[in-house]
């Protein structure tokens, strides 16, 4: 068993697996690491099965003091992250030795980084899943004396844990290929199936929808990516309410798009327009609130095809 | 006429009306448990609401052509109604008071009528569970006496407590946990509706019935009620 402290929480900091899966009839929403992308990669660096707790560092500032030697991996947003002062580079492992600190500055791009290690951090899984979800007051570290996990962020002073976690020789130290670490830049194109209530928007909104470019509010999180920008218009008021898939283009009477992340309540009665290909989502998790955000029409099939392959490959 | 259509690369979405109406909700709830129990693994979600089932289904698994087929071969049978599995209606205790329901006074005073006929229309009606979202454990209940419905309020209330029973429009809902809210709270319920600790965590199921029974203070507080101080 090796310890790692919480020094600082930073802006935020969750624990997180691929998320809570099974139980939206009963009111409750998925959670799940943000860029599954990023999380993926680093189980993957480590060897561990995908459903392997890992913390999501939002934004930054974080900082972690290690109480046992233990390998990490670290993936996502760069956020300038040191080991004692000596800077390291995200996309790979890494080890902290008995009485380092790691920590973050403010993400230089991106706006998350997931570090893992192996098998996991330690905590009882609530309903199947680890995933920290503050508003369901579900997942996350068990506090002393509960008997689930409570949907608390990190904090300073909390403990977290790791069985098995031994540190190898640093040759050995691994890194996702180059080519496969994705950029995170200044605007996000973002593929579209259009499903749902899509027929309520005649040609021309959808062109306008389209032709758009919209910029990321800073009153985005979790729940939901909202949009600025020239206004889509719904040919009706609200619909009955139904089950919202991830990554749902939600378009409320006030015309500006929101797309539904993973904290999304299981039912919505907005129209929305269809959905973001699960592969493009990664991108805009890591999307910072100002950046440029444009829409573009997919086929079905390209995107099923790309998701089975990320799928099939991080065996999920 | 039931609709089966994609909704993304691994979601898929069955519409069986285009009303609210309380006899579609016990419809899409029964189908959801049929679909669930007919089912293995390659099913992730189903989520019944009124008028509406969402599937999100493993991609590695399944497809949508083969679901939609499987769907509609089981859509399409008749069931019999299988009054072994079917849940009674459920009785819950509410405390109407103004100390647990501050807006009790401002329905009556609304809708012309005194409180103590709201509280009698409220607790008389049966209601179904057509949806369950929002929170954990939150079930639309439909429908509310005309007389009593209530649009949400103007502004939403930053905390409201574990068990309030509200009112928004001709549905009414039970608080499961603390959480800002608009509804109008008539009274409260100490029952627990959702406890991660227990089986089941929630006693609701898109189509059940449900029904309120009016308590005096002192039995709510043996049932384990709480009075809420500070109303914001």
């Amino acid at each position: 068993m090796s310890r790692l402290e919480v020094i600082s929480p930073g802006i935020l900091t969750l624990l997180q697996d691929t998320g809570r899966f099974g139980y939206g009839h009963l009111g409750m929403a998925q959670g799940g690491a943000l860029d599954l992308q990023a999380y993926c990669w680093a189980n993957h660096l480590l060897g561990n099965s995908m459903d392997c707790p890992q913390l999501e560092i939002t934004l930054g500032q974080a900082a972690f003091k290690a109480h046992d030697d233990m390998l990490l991996a670290l993936t996502g947003a760069d956020m300038r992250a040191t080991v004692d002062g000596v800077p390291l580079k995200p996309w790979q492992t890494f080890e902290l030795r008995r009485g380092q600190i790691l920590k973050f500055q403010f993400a230089t791009e991106g706006m998350r980084a997931y570090l893992a290690t192996p098998s996991g951090f330690n905590t009882q899984k609530t309903f199947g899943s680890a995933a920290t979800v503050t508003r369901d007051k579900l997942g996350g570290l068990m506090a002393e004396g509960a008997d689930i996990g409570e949907g608390m962020p990190l904090q300073s002073g909390d403990w977290l844990q790791v069985e098995g976690s031994k540190t190898t020789d640093s040759r050995f130290s691994k890194m996702v290929p180059a080519d496969w670490v994705p950029k995170y830049g200044n605007s996000v194109q973002l593929r579209v199936i259009e499903s749902y209530q899509q027929d309520q928007f005649s040609a021309q909104q959808k062109q306008q929808f389209y032709n758009s470019t919209f910029t990321i509010s800073p009153d985005s999180n979790r729940m939901g990516c909202r949009l600025k920008g020239n206004p889509v218009l719904a040919g009706a008021q609200g619909i009955i309410s139904e089950g919202i898939a991830l990554g749902a283009i939600q378009i409320p009477p006030d015309g500006q798009p929101v797309i539904l992340m993973n904290d999304r309540q299981t039912l919505g009665g907005y129209s929305k327009l269809g959905c973001v290909a699960r592969m493009d989502l990664p991108k805009l998790a890591q999307a910072r609130p100002g950046q440029q955000v444009q829409f573009v029409s997919a086929d079905h099939q390209q995107l099923l095809s790309e998701l089975k392959k990320f799928m099939k490959f991080f065996s999920l | 006429m039931i609709r089966i259509a994609p909704v993304s690369e691994c979601e898929l979405l069955i519409t069986l009306g285009e009303r609210i109406d309380t006899g579609l909700a016990e419809q899409t709830g029964r189908y959801g448990e049929i679909i669930r129990q007919s089912f293995g693994s390659e099913l992730i979600e189903v989520i019944p609401s009124y008028t509406t089932i969402f599937i999100q289904y493993h991609p590695l698994k399944t497809d949508f052509d083969s679901l939609h087929h499987k769907l509609q071969q089981l859509l399409g049978k008749s069931f019999r109604e299988n009054s072994e599995s079917k849940l009674d209606a459920l009785i819950l205790p509410v405390f109407y008071s103004s100390q647990t329901g501050p807006d009790l006074e401002n329905i009556a005073d609304q809708h012309n009528i005194t409180v103590e006929e709201v509280i009698e229309r409220h607790s008389r009606q049966e209601y179904t569970v057509c949806a369950i979202g929002f929170a954990p454990g939150f079930a639309f209940l439909a429908s509310v006496d005309p007389i009593i419905a209530t649009p949400r309020r103007a502004t939403s209330r930053v905390k409201v407590p574990a068990g309030s029973v509200g009112i928004a429009d001709t549905q009414t809902a039970v608080y499961p946990a603390e959480t800002p809210g608009g509804w109008n709270i008539i009274g409260n319920c100490p029952v627990s509706l959702f406890s991660p600790n227990s089986q089941p965590v929630s006693p609701f199921i898109v189509g059940r019935k449900v029904r309120f029974k009016p308590v005096d203070q002192q039995e709510f507080v043996q049932l384990g009620g709480t009075l809420c101080p500070d109303w914001k």
